[in-house]
């Protein structure tokens, strides 16, 4: 670094790799937290979930790109791609509860906890089986396009997946708030023993949570596989691990803590590296993320439920 | 500890030449897998084809025992357990990435059986092990090699280095590659000396600061499926200069996966498949008419194990049937082999089991394929 002037874009550039870093985790950790608020648990099969959902767009691409490859334009065949992804992978989350969740509603709170590690193994190994070890590459449905604007160094699909997530952001929080759904859901995140007593059903709620995270968890795949288009059946583990950090620290439950978690995530992670050597990284940033937690053990946004605290 | 000769008094003794093979089918790298697995197999037909192999007058029966190693040290070290215990393999040809073929050579030394790593570079492999050989060069010539390259080749004084510390291979070579270069350039030369770890996709900000530190050439030794994000981040991050990788780019999938973004880009390996002639040539047609894809450089050393490995037990004279007795005869005759001809160049082993061969620069041309660059000899 030369100069103060420098520092100025470098400072923008690093930016600009945190929100997309960030737009990841905090898209992933809703997912998380929107179940714990529902059912008072962590879906641990919820990184995995989210791979599954990035090879069904990988599949769901593949085959739009054959039939309608010079027909129809990209950003067209990538809104296709992402509409009937996010279907079918929200019937992913939707199974996941019904056969690995329902069953245990009454157990105990660890049975299901192990419950959700079991699934990711089976879906991971489902993956590998199905398809072999062999790499997979995404298809770029969007042509990559680089700008650079004073230094700073960016392309459209870095631009998309910024606004994208905080669009599904946006559409979520409006559910959640302005829905009877939403209500339903907030009630229930409120107090998960009395609202069922309501009339409000458990057996559509809890599915219905679960879809909307595994759908959510599809498209973040999908804009995963546009930034970092190498395909793995273990991809989901690494990064479900740092969303499921980022829905603690957004205070368990909480969707804005979550999203705003998950976009300081990013930030220490890019940051840190950028400051000190990046073999330190990781050591620092998790350091850094533990010492909120000490001073603020329910994290952001968590409310105050000694008592219903099952997990 | 029983004997697969198995010898009884009633029937007519036989005795079984069993092969063990440690290889990545799964994991981080199957595709490397994928390679021991294809050039194995078409060693093993060429020896059925010969009616088994002849050792001393004699002609044997051979088998192959695939072990999958998922590309993680501690099942490669169970693989190899399982085969000279239980299979009483006679040699073992594998492991091929160093995380792995350095923690399986203890165990392959420990219990006196002949270990060749077709691919692992790194010294500590077969240091000390008088079981432990390899079909390839070392990280210590495989860096200065690199450095050297570089130098002459763009007349570059400022390198950036981007590795996964937490993987033997990346790190070793990345620490004797920036040795090698500051003692070309003086201390500070390496200008960004950055890594990651295992299993990250995203490394902006690494790049970020190489960008900003002014090198002009980025160093990777990296396998393929981290190649083609890096290469890639890069040039979106407003990299002009070249990437420049080691032997583990040398996979058939890296281009597959990185497509253009590769084209033009350097690396060290072991030998390269467009351009080849003799029985390099026959090998590399025989693999592509049978499996449908050129092989890289994983495949070519493995087949050259399997040779020498071959030879040795040839070379040992005769079979007695203990298989302790043997495995130390084939041991003490692949130390004298001489001057092998392989297909990836010759061999000569030195007092650690290591072959003094030469390295090649592969250049990426514009329709993908490995052209032969430049010769490098030690």
């Amino acid at each position: 670094m030369e100069s103060f002037t420098d520092l100025i874009p470098f400072f923008i550039q690093n930016f600009i790799n945190a929100l997309q870093r960030g737009s990841f985790y905090a898209v992933i950790s809703i997912g998380y937290s929107m179940v714990y608020g529902v059912l008072m648990l962590f879906n641990f099969a919820h990184g995995d979930i989210f791979m599954v959902g990035t090879y069904i767009g990988f599949g769901i691409a593949t085959l739009f790109l054959s039939l309608f490859a010079g027909i129809l334009p990209g950003p067209v065949i990538f809104v296709g791609t992402v509409v009937v992804t996010m279907f079918l992978a929200s019937w992913i989350g939707v199974f996941v509860e019904v056969a690995g969740y329902r069953p245990l509603r009454q157990a105990p709170r660890a049975s299901a906890a192990i419950t959700g590690l079991m699934i990711g193994i089976i879906f991971e190994t489902g993956i590998l089986i199905l398809l072999g070890a062999k790499r997979l590459s995404f298809p770029p449905l969007i042509e990559s396009v680089s700008y650079n604007v004073g230094g700073v160094y960016f392309t459209n699909i870095k631009v998309m997946i910024i606004i994208i997530s905080l669009l599904l952001m946006l559409a979520l929080h409006t559910f959640i708030q302005k829905t009877k759904w939403g209500m339903a859901m907030r009630a229930m995140s409120y107090d998960f023993l009395a609202v069922p007593l309501m009339g409000v059903s458990i057996n559509i709620m809890a599915p219905l949570t679960f879809a909307i995270g595994a759908g959510l968890a599809a498209v973040a795949g999908i804009l995963y596989g546009q930034a970092y288009p190498i395909l793995d059946p273990y991809m989901g583990v690494l990064i479900g691990w740092k969303a499921f950090v980022a829905a603690i620290l957004g205070g368990r439950g909480s969707i804005k803590g979550a999203a705003l978690a998950g976009y300081l995530l990013g930030f220490i992670e890019i940051f840190v590296a950028t400051i000190f050597p990046s073999t330190l990284r990781d050591l620092i940033a998790y350091s850094i993320i533990l010492l909120i937690l000490t001073f603020r053990p329910r994290g952001f946004f968590g409310m105050e439920h000694s008592t219903k605290l099952r997990l | 500890m029983t004997m697969v000769f198995s010898s009884s008094a009633f029937c007519k003794r036989e005795t079984v030449i069993k092969i063990g093979i440690n290889a990545p089918l799964t994991g981080d790298i199957p595709k490397v897998g994928e390679g021991t697995k294809y050039a194995a197999q078409m060693w093993l037909s060429d020896i059925e084809k010969a009616g088994g192999l002849e050792v001393g007058g004699q002609k044997y029966k051979v088998e192959l025992v695939i072990e999958d190693n998922e590309s993680k040290a501690e099942s490669a070290v169970k693989a190899n357990t399982k085969m000279i215990s239980q299979d009483d393999v006679l040699a073992i040809v594998g492991p091929q990435s160093s995380k792995q073929a350095v923690p399986a050579g203890e165990v392959a030394n420990k219990y006196k059986t002949v270990m060749i790593s077709p691919w692992s570079t790194n010294p500590d492999t077969t240091m000390d092990r008088p079981f432990v050989f390899r079909g390839c060069f070392l990280d210590p010539f495989q860096g200065p090699v690199v450095a050297n390259f570089i130098t002459d080749e763009f007349g570059f004084t400022k390198a950036a280095v981007l590795y996964d510390v937490a993987s033997d291979y990346p790190k070793g070579l990345a620490e004797v590659f920036k040795d090698a270069w500051e003692n070309k350039h003086g201390a500070g030369s390496i200008v960004a000396f950055e890594s990651f770890t295992t299993k990250d996709t995203d490394f902006s900000s690494q790049l970020t600061k190489i960008i900003q530190s002014g090198a002009q050439v980025l160093f990777t030794p990296q396998y393929y499926n981290e190649v083609p994000l890096i290469v890639k981040q890069a040039q979106e991050l407003g990299w002009k200069g070249p990437v420049v990788g080691s032997d583990s780019w040398g996979s058939a999938e890296t281009v597959e996966l990185c497509g253009e973004a590769c084209y033009g880009q350097f690396f060290s390996s072991h030998y390269a498949a467009a351009g080849a002639k003799g029985a390099t040539k026959d090998f590399i047609d025989r693999y592509n008419e049978k499996y449908g894809y050129i092989p890289d450089d994983v495949a070519a050393l493995t087949w050259d194990a399997l040779r020498l490995a071959q030879q040795a037990i040839q070379d040992a004279g005769k079979l007695t049937g203990r298989i302790d007795k043997d495995r130390q005869a084939v041991r003490d005759a692949l130390a004298k082999i001489t001057n092998f001809a392989g297909i990836t160049g010759n061999m000569t082993f030195t007092e650690e089991g290591d072959p003094v061969k030469c390295a090649v620069i592969v250049k990426i041309n514009d329709k993908g394929e490995y052209e032969f660059y430049k010769s490098v000899c030690p």
